[in-house]
């Protein structure tokens, strides 16, 4: 397999352009990779919200009086799958992974850097790719599902390079989880346990096992899609005697895991901040790595609950609802042990922790209707309404996004040897955390009333709700400005952040800032445990 | 601590850090099988689903000719073993005769093919035929896109451990191994579709 490296040789730097030349070049470094994958999923992530602005104007008006009905649902599917697929996932996943990780294990890089580099140098093409495929005749419009028949019988030259596109993306990320899954268990330095490890190393061991278990049904799933169009076999076509609701199946049993691929990455990042900013170890250990676990079991065995209404028999139901709010258990007992890591700490205020504070309240809006969701009754009741589109960004974007911002203020000293702004970084919470919450929060209403998702034009009833959130959706664009502002300036003239200007006790602070080639010069530093704060201090009394 | 500057010694001492680390090259082939896996265990999972949910009319229900299928597992489950001696002979330095039983392996993975292709074209029913034609043609269309690879990958390191000397030899044993497994893997899934798919 073309897999295979040579240890020695994938860390010779010497060849690589310096300065910042080498994060534009085909780089092994895993840190350079990790800022890759930051960067390039960031600007998808203007791109995509550049869309959802254009979402959010169309819905500010009853009628469809900005943009085309066919093209709202084009610039829908968009938004989705960029979101989702190009910034999400590659940034939670591919940045702080391979940024973290290796750091975090005790090594020099990744297991296969080159396999990295691969896994990162799929995405800007096959991102390209699912930008360019709004451009030709017929673009994708059946929504990030892609759902048959839909999908089989709109226009199809979009949507056949929407799913090539999402193939590559898909493989990109099963290189990168086995990676991961290789650098966390095989790679790390001896005498290294892994119920040592900081808690983000257990996420991504979770995440990965996640990936490689379903991103392949999918890409199957989506390859037996393009047959159907291509060459018009019956696979998921109700004319040609095929079966729409095995297609669901089969993209829910990636989709769900999807989610927690998304969150899980989240939520080891956030317990990798919240004890260094208040000063106190991580609050039950053992616990939040069984709950990782649990949720990976768990989030492999619920997909068919988006599926409710798609003629389910009645055992299905039942054995789905049951499976997806027991998982609310190990998620509640992680929300739980974020709070007693807060509580009584010395909680010292600034982005970083209020974008992380901002995820626990947003997670929970998101976690309890999730929890209403799990119940078919209710869940036949709003389907398909902006009750669940409500749900979903409160999770996607007030969880995961939130703590991608909490994690560049927090790790932006040791990427650059400079400080970030912080009253920028508060401005940016204040505005990023009321808009979020005016554009979504209303949405809960409109479902429960009975606005459907994805269509251009409403009830009139629902306009005044809709202005809201379409405000919200403004001061969440508008929350985009500092934070550009806030980093372009710092890192021209912030202040100098020294090595570890948290007191951080994780290993990637012992190291210089911004971290040499090869992440330690000489042996690596050995890290007893990664939580120790106020051990000292209980000891000496 | 220093900045951004790896003088040679630096780099010397680092190199000889990474040179202690186990091969786990292995390992992260085994991840990719299983991932590999779990795209057939989604194509079986649709057709079984479709074999019980969407009964064809009597009409279309097509009897499937077992001799060449039965041939072909055979054959499979032969160049398994081939491949095992090629791995033998590689171990005990004898170049020439792991060539040979790669060879025979490689052969054996290209007559396998042609069965596949006289198979489709004796079939009596074509790709767009109905649900149970397509599913079949894309299991083992996609199988038979794995054999490929495969026998291409059995002549590659046949090749590179003909004329490029030194790459694959009894001291780098980690291509055939890797190929071999891949090869194991893939008779693995014929024997779980041939049961599925011809004898269910």
């Amino acid at each position: 397999m073309t897999i295979s490296i040579d240890p020695q040789k994938t860390n010779n730097e010497s060849l690589q352009p310096k300065g910042w030349l080498r994060y534009f070049s085909f780089s092994l470094d895993h840190k350079v990779i990790g800022i890759q994958y930051l960067v390039c999923g960031f600007l998808f992530y203007l791109i995509g919200g550049t869309l959802a602005s254009a979402i959010r104007i169309e819905l500010a008006s009853p009628m469809s009086d900005f943009m085309p009905r066919d093209v709202y649902n084009q610039v829908l599917t968009l938004h989705g799958t960029i979101m989702i697929f190009l910034w999400i996932v590659p940034v939670v996943n591919g940045a702080f992974g391979n940024y973290l990780i290796p750091f975090y294990v005790g090594a020099r890089d990744m297991a296969f850097p080159r396999l990295n580099a691969v896994a990162f140098w799929l995405i800007p093409p096959s991102g390209l790719m699912l930008v360019a495929s709004y451009f030709v005749e017929g673009a994708a419009q059946a929504g990030w599902t892609a759902y048959p028949p839909l999908s089989i019988t709109t226009p199809q030259s979009g949507q056949i390079i929407w799913i090539m596109s999402v193939l590559l993306l898909g493989g990109s990320s099963i290189f990168g989880g086995i990676n991961f899954i290789a650098t966390i268990i095989k790679l790390r330095r001896p005498g290294l346990k892994l119920m040592q490890l900081p808690m983000y190393c257990w996420a991504m061991l979770g995440t990965s096992i996640l990936v490689v278990l379903s991103t392949p049904v999918l890409a199957g799933t989506l390859i037996l899609l393009s047959f159907d169009i291509i060459a018009n076999t019956g696979f998921f076509n109700p004319v040609l005697g095929g079966n729409v609701v095995v297609y669901q199946h089969l993209f829910w049993f990636y989709s769900h895991p999807a989610v927690y691929i998304m969150v899980l990455p989240a939520f080891g990042l956030v317990s990798e901040i919240l004890p260094v900013h208040a000063r106190k170890p991580l609050f039950g250990y053992t616990t939040m790595v069984f709950s990782i676990m649990g949720i990976v079991v768990l989030g492999l065995v619920v997909w068919a609950h988006h599926m409710f209404t798609s003629g389910t028999p009645p055992w299905m139901r039942l054995f789905f609802t049951i499976a997806t709010a027991f998982i609310a258990v190990p998620t509640g007992i992680k929300f739980f042990n974020w709070v007693a890591t807060l509580w009584g700490g010395k909680i010292s205020i600034n982005s970083a922790i209020l974008f992380s504070c901002g995820f626990i309240i947003n997670f929970v809006f998101g976690g309890i209707t999730g929890v209403a969701l799990a119940q078919v009754p209710f869940d036949i009741h709003v389907h398909d309404t902006y009750f669940v589109v409500a749900h979903f960004h409160y999770i996607v974007y007030g969880g995961t996004v939130f703590i991608i911002f909490s994690s560049i203020y927090h790790w932006f000293p040791k990427v650059t040897g400079k400080m970030l702004n912080e009253k920028l970084g508060i401005l940016h919470f204040i505005i990023t955390f009321i808009g979020f919450n005016l554009c979504f929060a209303p949405q809960h209403w409109l479902g429960l009333n009975g606005m459907p998702r994805r269509v251009a034009e409403y009830d009139p009833q629902f306009q005044f709700v809709n202005q809201i959130s379409s405000l919200g959706a403004l001061l969440m664009a508008i929350s985009t400005i500092p934070f550009l502002i806030n980093i372009f300036f710092s890192l021209r003239n912030g202040n100098d952040s020294g090595d570890n200007p948290w007191n951080a006790l994780t290993p990637e602070w012992l190291t210089s800032s911004p971290p040499p080639v090869e992440n330690w010069e000489g042996e690596a530093p050995l890290v007893e445990e990664p939580y120790g704060y106020g051990k000292q201090f209980s000891e000496q009394k | 601590m220093t900045t951004l500057d790896s003088s040679k010694e630096i780099q010397k001492s680092n190199s000889e850090v990474n040179e202690k680390h186990e091969d786990f090259r292995m390992f992260g082939l085994v991840t990719f099988l299983i991932a590999d896996g779990m795209t057939f265990a989604g194509f079986f999972a649709a057709y079984l689903t479709y074999k019980a949910v969407n009964p064809l009319p009597d009409g279309a229900i097509y009897e499937l000719e077992l001799p060449i299928p039965t041939l072909n597992t055979i054959l499979l489950l032969v160049s398994s073993a081939t491949f095992h001696k090629a791995g033998k002979a590689l171990l005990k330095d004898k170049n020439g005769d792991s060539q040979k039983w790669l060879f025979f392996t490689a052969s054996l993975g290209i007559i396998f093919l042609i069965c596949q292709l006289f198979e489709y074209f004796h079939l009596p029913f074509g790709l767009t035929d109905n649900l149970f034609a397509s599913t079949f043609y894309a299991l083992t269309g996609f199988h038979g896109l794995h054999v490929t690879l495969g026998t291409l990958m059995i002549l590659i390191i046949a090749w590179q451990s003909r004329v490029n000397g030194g790459r694959v030899t009894s001291q780098n044993m980690f291509p055939l191994e890797a190929v071999e497994l891949y090869w194991h893997f893939v008779d693995g899934i014929w024997v779980v579709l041939f049961i599925i798919l011809y004898l269910l």
